[in-house]
């Protein structure tokens, strides 16, 4: 089969056939119900492949408390990705000020102020505070669907500014940890494999700021703390990351005063899909018409071959 | 050039331990410097020093002791 991959064409096909709907900002864009239809199929596949294993399901709103956001250096490391939601606190008097600066087509960040919330910038973010204190045995494993924010507009279809994770979260012991990660590494890429995706995964290192940015870059890299699972989506050269797995040692444990029985700090790992990269990856392998898709395909995601 | 290091240690390796207990060889990211420390560390020796560290230096190793700074900021003056 010969694809053409390239950012443009994939955007021009998904908008030709509704599965995307433009709104006139790079990065934001809303879905048609056939994306929508495959997003929650797919989903629910990543739901049935984890279900033995017990985790406890969370949901969050797509906003955080900001003191989570200070507290665990995201602005250390991502501070050109943070979105944080400013108000407008004023009287009525200052009203007219915000008003007329608005209508005329001027700044009005003059007359707003930070909130106690930022956008939330990974999925798994609002958990950790939730585990402060001893663990159970066991441990914790946390299922959980959430809408993220990061600041990079681009026309690139892949390269989102608000999408939706499904991410697992675990945290216990070093080795429970590692070993539930090494799990999931091999069972993502089998799963997307299994819907005829060519997945491989490699080591990875976040999008760090800076030139310190590099060395965290390098150092993440080194230690091997990140793998992500990538797929042919906008080039063939460089595939597309469509699932992170994140393994952060006590960061999260130490921030948050997590502890295991024995009293050391509780390492934590996540692993997040990242569903409109999964979708998207599904249409520009298979095509943009699911109707057409292989009936193996079509068999695992909707469970007939209509 | 050690007590420079290891003043920039204690200013900035956010150690859980004394810098004043470092030996030449004692294992930073062990006694409590988090990658995020090495950073500012890093920044703090290129000011003190007048230095820029290349990516090709961005390891572990060279931020792990301090002797391996030494040796990196050695390194980077020959011929100062």
């Amino acid at each position: 089969m010969n694809i053409e991959y390239t950012p443009e064409k994939l955007y021009d096909d998904l908008v030709a056939h509704k599965l995307i709907i433009p709104v006139g900002v790079p990065g934001i864009f809303g879905r048609g119900a056939g994306f929508e239809d495959v997003l929650r199929r797919f989903d629910a596949l990543v739901s049935r492949v984890a279900q033995g294993d017990g985790a406890e399901v969370m949901l969050f709103p797509p906003t955080l408390d900001r003191r989570v956001l200070e507290k665990s250096e995201y602005l250390d490391s991502f501070p050109h990705l943070a979105g944080a939601v400013f108000s407008f606190f004023g009287k009525d008097s200052e009203l007219p000020r915000l008003s007329g600066a608005v209508h005329a087509g001027q700044s009005w960040e003059a007359w707003q102020k930070m909130t106690d919330v930022v956008l939330t910038p990974a999925a798994c973010y609002p958990v950790y505070p939730t585990f402060t204190g001893i663990i159970p045995e066991r441990g914790h494993l946390v299922d959980m669907q959430n809408w993220v924010f990061r600041h990079e507009p681009s026309a690139e279809p892949t390269r989102m500014q608000a999408f939706r994770v499904r991410e697992f979260v675990r945290v216990g012991t070093p080795d429970v940890v590692v070993d539930w990660r090494d799990m999931w590494l091999q069972r993502g890429v089998e799963l997307l494999q299994s819907l005829g995706l060519p997945a491989h995964s490699d080591v990875a290192s976040d999008p760090f700021f800076g030139r310190g940015g590099k060395m965290l870059a390098a150092s993440q890299r080194e230690q091997k703390l990140k793998f992500e699972v990538l797929i042919p989506v906008i080039s063939e050269s460089a595939p597309t990351a469509v699932c992170s797995f994140n393994y952060h040692h006590d960061h999260f444990g130490k921030i948050f005063d997590i502890k295991t029985a024995s009293g050391a700090f509780a390492e934590t790992a996540c692993l997040g899909f990242g569903l409109e990269r999964c979708v998207m990856a599904l249409f520009k392998t298979h095509g943009m018409v699911p109707a057409e898709w292989p009936k193996a395909v079509r068999e695992k995601l909707w469970g007939d071959a209509r | 050039m050690i007590e420079r290091i290891r003043a920039i240690l204690r200013d900035h390796g956010r150690l859980s331990v004394d810098a004043g207990l470092l030996g030449d060889d004692t294992n930073l990211y062990e006694a409590g410097m988090s990658s995020h420390a090495s950073v500012n560390v890093m920044l703090a020796l290129e000011g003190e020093f007048d230095v820029e560290f290349p990516d090709a230096m961005f390891r572990r190793e060279v931020f792990g002791t301090m002797g391996a700074i030494r040796a990196a900021i050695v390194e980077l003056t020959k011929g100062r």
